[in-house]
């Protein structure tokens, strides 16, 4: 299952759902929703953290956070 | 209760949304704000003057995105909130929104509401929205909300008089929650509200899910709670997931009426093409340094101009004094005793300035997030966590307020290790202590053209600090076996120029605090010191002048001669010399004498006490000079049994290495023993970071002389 984890700088996917309970009740706070769609746009150095846009703003997660959601 | 008849006004909104400025407006108190998620971490209230001449009480909250706490300073918000009874229980609260973030911004919005506390919305950064293509129509949102909509400007305090004349209005009666909570756990509520003797379904809710952590339940809510949670078989979580989701297509519902979206040409495009620049892996670490770099630099080249004026002038003060003064203990107690002490705080003045313009410009731009986000991966492995280099980067300038920056770290672990190593980062009380010793023995002299040899030592003592501090990070990682989850998710802002305005205040307000509060400390000690070093015991102290005149009758001393042999023999013998050489075996092997010993023992209490005291303690201890600058005297100082300097480049690198690690600083011990709640973490470090500062001295000046 292809996850935010999985999207290189620029690409796109639209959120499907999550795979964490504890961590998904913080990401649907911050307006990670289901359906809503996400943009890869920085990668820190050394892989780790990421940044994603979504919901109209740039949101920092670690990639083990990333990979909890799922895309389609 | 004081202010019991004052109206109580909350603000609450998302981190970044402009609550602190906005505080700033309502109250005109001077706070420090900056667009990092975390900043407001003490709870700070504030009076505010109405139009029609009332006065109200403001407190604002610490930014959250939901009512739902996930760090200690968002469980402030709750509890309040939650706490009918609680002396800080809002009779309004105003949520302030980034109408730029709209829809994320208002499901905070509407938990609070829901909560049955009367709220006016607050739309801020309607600019930024408008930029982004976005076109909100605040008359529908208030009528569909049916609350007050008041747009402002947070930044610049436009909007200001319409909010503030919406707080004169009487409070409205509290509408019925938006979002029906009931059909989500209906039972459980519904024991709960009885059990309790509540009539509101989503505070019985909220009592259901917060309360292990509410004061206001006395402890007892939590049993009960638990109780019911477990009866009915609550999967709190889901529960939650589907409230958050719930309320999100409420709010797409609002938006569809309120919100219109124009053609827009992408305004975030140049905060997007700078982060690419500084999150990379090569041009981010380079900007990250050279942001250092330019800080430390600026620190010492700008200031010293102005820091060599006040030195001079505070000398030519103590001559001027000493010539119109009749000579005697009055003369002396101000010359040699209150005009060094005071001379040696004003001189600091400057640098603490710069220090502090920086790290506000960093906070204010947006800077400080990136730096988190650059910084996590490495932070991780010896560890820390990313946002630990906020309060690594703040206690550059003090270790009390970088200690409290920690509350904004979720993970209990990487919080205690935060808190365990931020003092051995090189704080503004060090700089005194680094600039007179590094200005001793390090020349002047430009190295690959532009850089000035002094500056770079001076950085290479705060990098000191930070591989001292991260090491010591990674030793405690291994030692502390706990496994802890940690949730680093973080809103990165775009860049903002920051407001000068804030930077002034923030300038100000620091610089005052180190004048009034460590001055008074200094102030104190140096006259203390003064009596300590001009008075002793017994005869050896008030015969001194005979028994030097006899040693050296027939040597052939001019008359200057013979009175620096009387000053340093009465100070030798004073009760500070004494204490000076009590202690004298221990430091001896770190290259010291009692005189620097006298010193070590006065910053105890504070680390910048060191300079007023060296001093002090030089003033008294020569009878020729009164008016030479401080680091005039420290070069003439002659060690006895040499006969050379006395402080050499050994003795000043062992004392800039000890003054680096060592915990000298009674309010970060206090400080530390509030935020771990116990002694057992300041003891910790207190004996670590000693242990520390000695042997590395130890090894400084072995290896050096």
């Amino acid at each position: 299952m292809r996850t935010v984890a999985d999207l290189r700088p620029g690409e796109r996917g639209t959120v499907t759902g999550f795979s964490d309970q504890e961590l998904s009740i913080k990401l649907l706070e911050m307006g990670v929703l289901p359906g809503t769609e996400v943009i890869m746009r920085l990668v820190a150095p050394f892989g780790d953290p990421v940044c994603i846009e979504v919901s109209g703003y740039n949101l920092s997660m670690r990639m083990n956070e990333a990979s909890t959601i799922s895309l389609h | 209760m004081p202010d019991s008849r004052k109206v109580k006004v909350a603000l609450v909104g998302n981190p970044n949304a402009g609550k602190s400025s906005l505080f700033n407006y309502l109250t005109g108190l001077n706070q420090k704000i900056g667009n990092f998620p975390g900043v407001t971490v003490d709870k700070r209230t504030g009076i505010a003057h109405l139009p029609n001449g009332q006065s109200i009480e403001v407190l604002d909250l610490p930014g959250t995105y939901s009512i739902y706490p996930r760090s200690m300073d968002e469980q402030v918000v709750v509890d309040t909130l939650l706490n009918e009874d609680g002396k800080d229980f809002p009779d309004v609260v105003v949520v302030i929104v980034d109408a730029s973030n709209l829809k994320r911004n208002l499901l905070l919005f509407t938990e609070v509401h829901d909560l049955g506390i009367p709220v006016i919305l607050a739309l801020n950064m309607m600019d930024v929205a408008d930029q982004k293509g976005l076109s909100i129509n605040a008359t529908a949102l208030s009528r569909v909300l049916e609350v007050p909509v008041v747009s402002i400007n947070a930044r610049t305090g436009g909007g200001l008089d319409r909010l503030k004349n919406a707080l004169t209005l009487p409070v409205e009666e509290v509408n019925p929650p938006m979002f029906d909570i009931l059909p989500l756990a209906s039972d459980a509520i519904l024991e709960t509200k009885r059990v309790l003797a509540l009539d509101h379904d989503y505070k019985a809710y909220q009592y259901l899910i917060n309360s292990p952590t509410l004061p206001s339940l006395n402890g007892s809510g939590e049993s009960i709670a638990k109780e019911i949670i477990q009866k009915y078989d609550l999967e709190v979580r889901v529960v939650q997931a589907q409230e958050t989701l719930g309320r999100y297509s409420m709010i797409d519902g609002i938006l569809e009426k309120v919100l219109s979206r124009k053609p827009t040409q992408e305004q975030r495009q140049f905060s997007n093409k700078l982060d690419s620049i500084l999150t990379h892996k090569v041009w981010g670490y380079l900007a990250f340094f050279l942001v250092l770099f330019l800080m430390f630099q600026s620190i010492f080249a700008w200031a010293e101009p102005m820091m060599d004026f006040i030195d001079l002038t505070f000398s030519a003060l103590s001559g001027f004094v000493a010539s119109i003064l009749p000579d005697g203990v009055i003369n002396r107690l101000i010359t040699e005793g209150i005009l060094p002490g005071i001379g040696g705080i004003v001189v600091f003045i400057p640098q603490i300035a710069f220090l502090f313009a920086f790290i506000a410009i960093l906070e204010e731009s947006g800077y400080m997030a990136r730096a988190v986000f650059l910084m996590d991966k490495v932070m991780r492995k010896f560890g820390l966590n990313g946002k630990s280099v906020v309060p690594l980067i703040s206690g550059v300038a003090c270790a009390i307020p970088a200690v409290m920056a920690t509350r904004s770290i979720d993970n209990w672990k990487d919080r205690i290790i935060t808190i365990m190593v931020t003092p051995l980062m090189s704080c503004s009380a060090r700089l005194p202590v680094y600039t007179i010793l590094i200005a001793l023995v390090v020349p002047s002299t430009s190295v690959l053209g532009f850089f000035n040899l002094q500056g770079v030592v001076l950085m290479a003592m705060y990098l000191l600090g930070f591989i001292a501090a991260l090491l010591s990070a990674y030793v405690m990682k291994l030692l502390m076996k706990m496994r802890e989850r940690s949730i680093f998710l973080m809103e990165l802002p775009i860049y903002r120029t920051p407001r000068w305005k804030n930077v002034g205040i923030t300038i100000v307000e620091k610089v005052k605090t180190f004048v009034f509060e460590a001055g008074k400390v200094i102030l104190a000690i140096s006259i203390v010191l003064w009596v300590l070093a001009s008075y002793g015991p017994g005869d050896t102290f008030s015969q001194a002048e005979d028994v030097v005149r006899e040693q050296v009758s027939g040597q052939g001393l001019s008359d200057q001669d013979v009175e620096d042999r009387i000053a340093s023999f009465k100070l030798e013998n004073s009760y500070a010399g004494r204490l000076g050489k009590v202690i004298e075996p221990v430091i001896a092997p770190l290259g010291y004498d009692w005189k620097i010993g006298i010193a070590l023992i006065t910053s105890f209490a504070a680390r910048e006490v060191f300079v007023g005291t060296i001093a002090t303690i030089y003033s008294v201890g020569s009878a020729a000079d009164d008016n030479s600058t401080i680091r005039q005297k420290l070069a003439e100082e002659r060690n006895p049994k040499t006969g050379g300097p006395m402080f050499t480049t050994a003795v000043a690198f062992s004392l800039l290495v000890f003054y680096a690690f060592a915990m000298q600083c009674m309010s970060t011990i206090a400080i530390v023993y509030r935020e771990t709640k116990g002694w057992k973490w300041p003891t910790l470090q207190l004996i670590y970071m000693s242990a520390l500062a000695y042997l590395s001295a130890l090894a400084v000046y072995q290896l050096l002389s």
